[in-house]
């Protein structure tokens, strides 16, 4: 979450997409309530769902879409709102939209190289310019672009449209063909709410009153929140889904303040903080650059990520004249070096000198586009290739939770061996004797360790918003488990033991590790947590200045790029007082913040150094007042501009950046930073060139899908002639992985709809079951509220093929069949898409074969039988929530 | 003082959170359910499950309303139960509530008969004597101790919340007139019903959309047994005609409920 959970009670309008918040995350509507209910100008709610959901039963407007039609949606509001701004008078676009914001702290007036050519140009429709094929594609992305002609056409100083800047415009022409806010608009053009209505199902007219509710949140002083979660993510095209949620943000001023941003509801209690610490594999902890083989040292990488990569580039024009870039900073205070080297030292302490590169060399690296790559998907598919032999489980279970699941279950059988580490035996440590497997020809050895649950520990959990909150051990764990840090620790240790008199690459690293966990008592045979989370936080690891060794730094400014320091993550480091208070273990209840704003500072603590809403020096004018004098985040101090370090004194949350307003800098004479600090230009991205599948979110179709032709793009699926179909169809540089992927793509039939996969199935949770279901499947008082997988459906498709409430169903796909309770309702509706009659059905993935509450087929009836093994273009997050399916009786 | 739980139905998303937290504190063992086609389970009301939500589709609609209902004791004032009971186990807490002392119910099952609102269940055998009756008891060991009740306790979005009747019935009016205001049919239930039942209902449909008896009534032959014969009863038939006239008067009862098709 940019914001936090609290502040959901600030918004003027919430959109839920992609998000089933009241079901899945209960507490949230704690505060969607509070904005809805709060006496002064309540909050209007939008749902936007394939289904009637709980969170749907609560919202003033609820708009279905066809699952996986996102872009097309939030593209026609972007539509909606940039033909609203060109039809409006100067005077009123300025009442109605936040010009200052959308043009001084976002990218829309910047100028775009010359050569850049959209999807509509007619040599390339539905790509952008540079786009190439990738002749072997599985496993791996379909294809890849060029993206030389997506960036800025003054690389390092862009132009902006000085019309846009001056609201000096009335049709697009009248601003630089190639000024981001006119790109936008052609990219858009064709997403008339009819097109949103032909592509989504989503009738015009509740389409058009999400505009109207929505795009009111532009106006200065108003704000707009998104909750989205799996819902967005968890397509081929997720991260592009966000993209169009950002866009969308930025156009109506709604990032930085309170009641806005883009939040981020996680699917599980500590996903924030395992994302923080880099349980990802393209990041280090922090968010900094996995190591790729071609960047052999530490200047080399330091040189590409750091230097090269994080560059600063100052947009002429605009009234801010500098850029933080703050991952660089500048050649004096090289964050990301501080960063990195902090974290080798964190690793490898006194064997961690200058002279050896801080042991760069000792970090894996990835040889991009070799043997293997480390997402899930990546991973399964090595496994099933052998070229992954052993495997790791922690507090997962895929042959419940990873995408077509039945198809990671066998590739399981390929492993030498395998740990689980779970409160129960999962599906995944049982998967050697599920239904259909012979146990007599799997070789692989499993190791089942017991863990504690989260009463049994104590450590850190990190929320959606952020805010890393200390939880104590209530009770010693059961029998012989134990917490994950202390099976880490014993791990380690025992790994050390063996490497012991050994040399080389892969004995080095281990051998070398700073390991030194214990403490007195109660830790004395375990890694304590706190010495953890001190480490994480940082200290100095030799004498500098009036700092002693050991010392506590303040905060990641104080980390240094000599190995003076360490800091197991940079963002984190802030946690403690340098005189040792854990702030995670704060709980002061009073909320100081300016105008009771629900920041509560002093309860838990949140990086960056307990910012509570990020990029909050957007939620201030040029002069540093605040949009909104209802809910201000902060606010310049009258006269607190120090000349001789062009700071202030500001107000409220801590600032993101402490250097005065862009207008006070500027009078006198000193830098005006730009708001966006972490991004190179110092403003927001509404173009965004880093993605791969283009600058701006394009509408395609999932990877299985009912329709032959792109309604928005014109492509054309051209199934039958290519199993991987015509690029621009679907995302044209989604991952597709072996398993099935490509071999195993469900068509429609529209002839013989009983041999066809002709409906759009969709997975999901429901309240009262969690994830894979180990902890809830197991619990009496929940199964008892949902004791069977179900599959649920509208009348009309029921009427279709026979099936009445209560039956079971078969739900099938071209990887594998579940059986299921058939929840036959009208909250799920036929709906017309292009000249097809296209129906849902969806199914909660929570189910398996072992546990107190099992499916009904053998196979466990988890939903993620029926997923197929491909994913995001970016992120390869799993296509859990688009196939295609149908429906037989049982 | 008398105190209430006011259910917001408005603002439930029907997680159910009420439901599990009723089983937890009142040690009540989960049921073996199955699904027949709808989110709500158990089935109904037992003697192992006080407190359950109804989820209700309205088989007309046009799929865009989903209701979510409470359904448990309601605790009146003019109460059946209390009126029926033969040996004070069911009776008016001082804070109004109708609470339940298990030790002396002698399991005779006539308050079952006496709900206008299906509630009381019976549990165990008569053989052996120790046939009980089960309902909600409102947390009383939680109330007594200044905690709210299990149920509002757990509740994420203020759904459910307990206080002073009046100021519950304060609430609810400022609530329903905002509501209306916002043009919902919104209605407040539970204020004069039964003389006043101590779980009030904000609701956006009429009563009857949420299953909830319009105009609810204790049957007449309880009345009567509570403000006449059962004073008369004890004292000059003796408690065996009594528990006869009872039993009479119950099946009446029960024959009017049939009539009125409840």
């Amino acid at each position: 979450m940019t914001n936090h959970w609290i502040d959901l009670r600030n918004s003027d309008c919430i959109l839920i997409i992609g998000s089933n918040a009241a079901e899945n995350h209960p507490i949230s509507f704690k505060w969607v309530t509070a904005a809805m209910t709060r006496a002064n100008n309540p909050a209007k709610l939008i749902s936007v769902d394939p289904r009637f959901t709980r969170t749907s039963s609560k919202a003033d407007i609820y708009a279905p879409i066809r699952s996986g039609t996102d872009i097309a949606f939030i593209g026609g509001m972007i539509r909606y709102i940039l033909n609203d701004m060109q039809s409006l008078s100067r005077t009123e676009r300025a009442e109605k939209y936040n010009l200052t914001y959308l043009t001084q702290y976002t990218n829309a007036a910047l100028i775009i190289h010359s050569e850049f050519e959209g999807w509509k140009d007619p040599t390339h429709p539905g790509l952008f310019v540079g786009f190439t094929e990738n002749t072997n594609p599985a496993p791996g992305n379909l294809g890849g672009y060029s993206k030389s002609k997506w960036g800025y056409a003054d690389a390092g100083s862009p132009d902006t449209d000085a019309a846009l800047l001056g609201n000096n415009w009335t049709n697009w022409s009248d601003l630089n063909p190639k000024c981001v806010l006119r790109l936008l608009w052609e990219n858009y053009e064709d997403f008339t709410p009819e097109m949103v209505e032909k592509v989504t199902g989503c009738p015009q007219s509740t389409f058009e009153q999400v505009c109207e509710a929505y795009a009111a949140t532009g106006a200065p002083g108003k704000a707009g929140t998104i909750m989205y979660a799996m819902g967005t993510t968890q397509h081929t095209y997720g991260t592009q889904n966000i993209r169009g949620y950002a866009i969308l943000q930025l156009l109506l001023g709604n990032i930085g303040v309170a009641g806005g941003g883009i939040n981020a509801l996680r699917g599980t209690s500590n996903v924030q903080g395992s994302t923080d610490m880099c349980l990802l594999s393209h990041i280090l902890p922090g968010y900094l650059s996995v190591v790729n083989h071609k960047l052999q040292t530490l200047e080399q990488y330091v040189d590409t990520v750091g230097r090269k990569g994080k560059a600063p580039v100052v947009p002429k024009g605009l009234a801010g004249d500098k850029s933080a870039s703050w991952w660089w900073l500048s050649e004096s205070a090289q964050n990301y070096k501080k960063y990195l080297v902090s974290l080798l030292k964190a690793w490898w302490m006194d064997n961690a000198t200058e002279e050896n590169d801080f042991c760069f060399n000792y970090l894996p690296k990835i040889n991009a586009g070799q043997d293997a790559d480390y997402t899930h998907i990546g991973t399964f598919e090595a496994v099933a290739k052998g070229i992954v032999k052993g495997m790791m489980v922690w507090g997962q279970n895929p042959a419940v939770g990873g995408p077509d699941a039945e198809g990671e279950r066998k590739a399981l059988e390929k492993l030498d061996w395998l740990m689980v580490t779970d409160l129960f035996e999962t599906e995944t440590a049982a998967f050697w004797y599920r239904d259909g497997a012979d146990p007599g020809s799997i070789g692989t050895e499993v190791f089942l360790l017991p863990a504690a649950c989260s009463y049994e520990k104590q450590g850190s959990i990190s929320n959606s918003g952020r805010w890393a909150q200390w939880r104590y051990k209530a009770l010693d764990p059961i029998g012989e488990a134990k917490s994950d840090l202390a099976i880490v620790d014993a791990l380690v240790l025992k790994l050390k033991e063996k490497y012991a008199g050994e040399t080389g690459p892969k004995a080095d690293p281990i051998n070398q590790l700073y390991w030194d966990y214990h403490t007195e008592g109660e830790y004395a045979d375990e890694a304590d947590p706190n010495k953890v989370a001190l480490e994480i936080h940082g200290y100095y690891t030799k004498d500098v200045g009036d700092k002693k060794k050991g010392d506590l730094v303040t905060n990641f400014v104080s980390l240094a790029t000599d190995g003076s320091t360490c800091s197991g993550n940079w963002l984190y480091s802030g946690m403690f007082t340098t005189d040792g208070r854990n702030k995670a273990k704060d709980r002061d209840p009073v909320d100081a913040s300016l105008n009771q704003i629900g920041l509560y500072s002093g309860w838990s603590w949140c990086w960056p150094i307990n910012r509570r809403i990020i990029y909050n020096r957007a939620s201030v004018d040029l002069d540093g007042s605040p949009w909104d004098d209802i809910h201000p985040v902060i606010a310049y101090q009258e006269g607190s501009h120090n000349p001789a370090t062009n700071t202030c004194k500001w107000l409220g949350d801590i600032a993101d950046g402490g250097w005065s307003p862009i207008a006070v800098s500027k009078n006198d004479g000193k830098p005006a930073y730009l708001p966006f600090i972490m991004q190179n230009e110092g403003v927001a991205h509404i173009w965004g060139p880093g993605r791969a599948e283009g600058p701006l979110p394009v509408a395609y179709e999932p990877w299985e899908s009912p329709l032959e032709t792109n309604l928005v793009t014109g492509v054309p699926a051209q199934l039958d002639e290519s199993p991987k179909g015509m690029p621009g169809f679907n995302d044209p540089c989604c991952y597709v992985g072996d398993l099935g992927g490509m071999n195993q793509r469900g068509r429609p039939n529209w002839e013989d709809p009983t041999n066809g996969f002709n409906c759009v199935g969709t997975t999901y949770r429901v309240s009262e079951h969690w994830q894979a279901g180990q902890m809830t499947r197991n619990h009496p008082w929940l199964i008892e509220l949902q004791p069977q997988p179900i599959a649920e459906m509208g009348e009309e498709l029921a009427d279709d093929v026979g099936v009445k409430n209560g039956d079971i169903v078969k739900v099938v796909t071209a990887r594998g069949s579940i059986e299921a309770v058939a929840v036959v309702t009208k909250r799920f509706r036929r709906m017309t898409i292009g000249d097809k009659q296209v129906d849902h059905v969806g199914v909660p993935w929570h189910w398996g074969y072992k546990g107190l509450s099992k499916g009904i087929s053998p196979n466990g009836s988890s939903g993620n039988v029926l997923t197929p093994h491909v994913g995001d273009a970016n992120t390869t997050i799993p296509e859990y929530k688009t196939f295609l399916c149908r429906v037989e009786k049982a | 003082m008398a105190k209430a739980i006011l259910f917001d139905s408005t603002k439930c998303t029907a997680c159910r959170g009420c439901q599990v937290a009723c089983k937890q504190w009142n040690n009540l063992e989960a049921e073996e359910t199955v699904n027949t086609g709808t989110y709500e389970n158990p089935p109904d009301l037992s003697s192992r499950t006080w407190l359950k939500m109804r989820f209700i589709e309205p088989p007309d609609g046009d799929g865009k309303v989903w209701l979510f209902s409470r359904r448990a004791c309601m605790h009146c004032t003019e109460a059946g139960c209390v009126k029926v009971c033969p040996t004070g186990a069911v009776y008016h807490h001082e804070e109004g509530f109708v609470a339940y002392n298990k030790d002396i119910c002698s399991g005779c099952g006539y308050c079952v008969d006496a709900c206008p609102f299906d509630v009381p269940r019976m549990v165990g055998s008569t053989l052996t004597g120790k046939k009980k009756m089960e309902k909600c008891v409102f947390c009383a060991d939680r109330v007594a101790n200044e905690e709210k009740p299990a149920c509002v306790k757990t509740c994420p979005t203020g759904a459910l919340i307990y206080g002073e009747r009046t100021e519950m019935v304060d609430l609810a009016e400022q609530r329903v007139s905002k509501l209306a205001a916002d043009g919902v049919d919104a209605q407040l239930y539970g204020k004069d019903e039964l003389d006043g039942l101590h779980v009030l209902y904000v609701l956006a449909h009429s009563p009857k959309d949420y299953k909830l008896p319009v105009n609810p009534e204790v049957s007449p032959s309880v009345t009567l047994w509570q403000d006449i014969l059962k004073v008369m009863g004890y004292a000059a038939v003796g408690a065996v005609a009594g528990g006869l006239l009872l039993n009479y008067m119950v099946a009446r009862a029960r024959m009017v409920k049939e009539k009125e098709g409840k």
